[in-house]
């Protein structure tokens, strides 16, 4: 039985679907309601919704859009995207959203983790660290779609995450974003000797030996953007995801 | 008619979803007691502490109409997630009284007792091996459920299991008595496989 959950991580900027590189560069993906019926058909194991336009103009999530794309999502979903408050939360998983994703507000406000896991419980909240490598050479936790440096060691930050209540970390490396270089398994290794939650890689799956090597690093579960949107290598827009029993097959523990 | 009980607690559009999905037109989601007693079969659904569920569920007003369904009309119920654990007698959870329904207790994983090293909560899918119940006819083969638990169902009785699994050891995953039945996974979030399970539920 493989217990290793394959996650596409699908990128809403405006209204349309996205993806980047290295946070940059957005592709046009499509409609975000057909993608996620595609992935019902291909029966993914969850799926991860980030409105990455949202934070930065200060915009609090569209209830009623997401619920409209969550209610063709029969497979659990997590959704993120400047969740500032405990009434946005409750309204996200009473529209049928199983985890709420927090990047931005847990730099700003991590209170708001510890909130929200008390009243729906650690595995409903999830952490996203952002980070990539600073001048020093030393990685660092960023936010608003890599803009602004958090200036927080990404160890010490996914520690403080833990300790405030958060259930998951959703681990992403910016530099590896859309390049289909592999995961950051050095990171990865890192964060699983610092905390005990889960962790899920992310930025930079190109394969499934990929997410064979993440979970050999300590991961619990993998994401993947560009693998599961794009085919290669001219990038044109194919839905797709590794078959049940290929999944199974590799990631079998 | 299909009521989804609202008793604040757990995301009941996405139970409802799968219903509409299944081809199920009549379905409902509401706290309203003239309502639920005209329904023909109930679902209980919940996410949360057990304590938490426990007394959201006795304080809301359907509480009384809820209890002579279950147990003078012996209309069809089930649980889901906290929803089947509040139909066990009690919870290592908490102190809160369980519904009682079915002699079962929901008592934590114990991880010591693990083949091997897992996290708890248990997060995510799992195959389901399951006895003869209407609620699995016609499942697809090796069918699999997505579960977001740190505690599990046990059942006094080794007939009321409806169905287990296995997490660092095999556990109910899902208990049945007469007209009560509850899963410790997510029927609306697992695919094919719960739209068939709910659908069956539509058809008992």
């Amino acid at each position: 039985m493989r217990r290793i959950r394959v996650i596409p991580v699908l990128l809403i900027h405006e209204t349309g679907l996205v993806k980047s590189v290295k946070f940059k560069n957005y592709q046009y993906v499509g409609d975000p309601i057909n993608a996620v019926k595609i992935f019902n058909e291909k029966e993914v194991d969850e799926i991860c919704i980030l409105n990455i336009s949202n934070s930065k103009q200060k915009r609090s999530p569209d209830i009623e859009r997401v619920a409209q794309i969550v209610s063709e999502a029969f497979m659990p979903v997590a959704y993120g995207g400047c969740i500032t408050t405990i009434d946005q939360a409750e309204k996200l998983f009473y529209n049928g959203v199983e985890k709420v994703v927090l990047n931005n507000s847990a730099v700003q406000n991590p209170g708001l983790i510890t909130e929200l896991a008390k009243r729906y419980g650690s595995q409903a909240v999830v952490a996203s660290i952002d980070y990539k490598s600073t001048f020093f050479g030393n990685s660092s936790v960023y936010i608003l779609n890599a803009t602004q440096n958090a200036k927080k060691s990404p160890v010490d930050f996914a520690r403080e995450m833990e300790s405030r209540g958060a259930g998951e970390i959703l681990l992403n490396s910016i530099e590896r974003d859309g390049t289909y270089a592999g995961y950051d398994t050095g990171m990865v290794a890192k964060i699983h000797n610092a905390v005990s939650i889960p962790i899920i890689a992310c930025g930079g799956a190109g394969s499934v030996q990929h997410f064979k090597d993440a979970v050999k690093a300590g991961a619990s579960a993998v994401a993947a953007g560009s693998m599961f949107v794009f085919q290669r290598p001219h990038n044109a827009v194919l839905i797709s995801y590794p078959p049940y029993q290929q999944l199974t097959d590799t990631l079998k523990i | 008619m299909i009521a989804i009980i609202n008793y604040g607690i757990g995301n009941l559009l996405s139970v409802q979803n799968m219903l509409i999905k299944a081809g199920v037109r009549d379905v409902v989601i509401t706290d309203d007691s003239s309502m639920i007693a005209q329904a023909d079969k109930i679902i209980l659904p919940g996410v949360g502490h057990f304590d938490y569920g426990m007394r959201k569920l006795k304080a809301s007003a359907c509480f009384d109409i809820l209890t002579r369904k279950a147990l003078d009309e012996k209309v069809p119920i089930l649980g889901i997630c906290l929803g089947a654990q509040l139909l066990t007698n009690g919870s290592e959870e908490g102190t809160e009284k369980g519904l009682g329904w079915i002699d079962a207790e929901t008592i934590g994983f114990q991880a010591d007792k693990f083949e091997e090293s897992l996290p708890v909560p248990h997060m995510g899918w799992s195959e389901v091996s399951f006895s003869d119940h209407p609620l699995f006819y016609g499942m697809y083969d090796t069918p699999r459920f997505y579960f977001v638990h740190s505690f599990i169902l046990q059942p006094k009785h080794e007939s009321d299991v409806m169905c287990t699994s296995t997490y660092g050891y095999s556990f109910a995953s899902g208990i049945a008595r007469h007209n009560i039945y509850g899963v410790q996974f997510h029927p609306e979030k697992s695919h094919k496989f719960g739209l068939k399970l709910l659908d069956n539920f539509s058809k008992i």
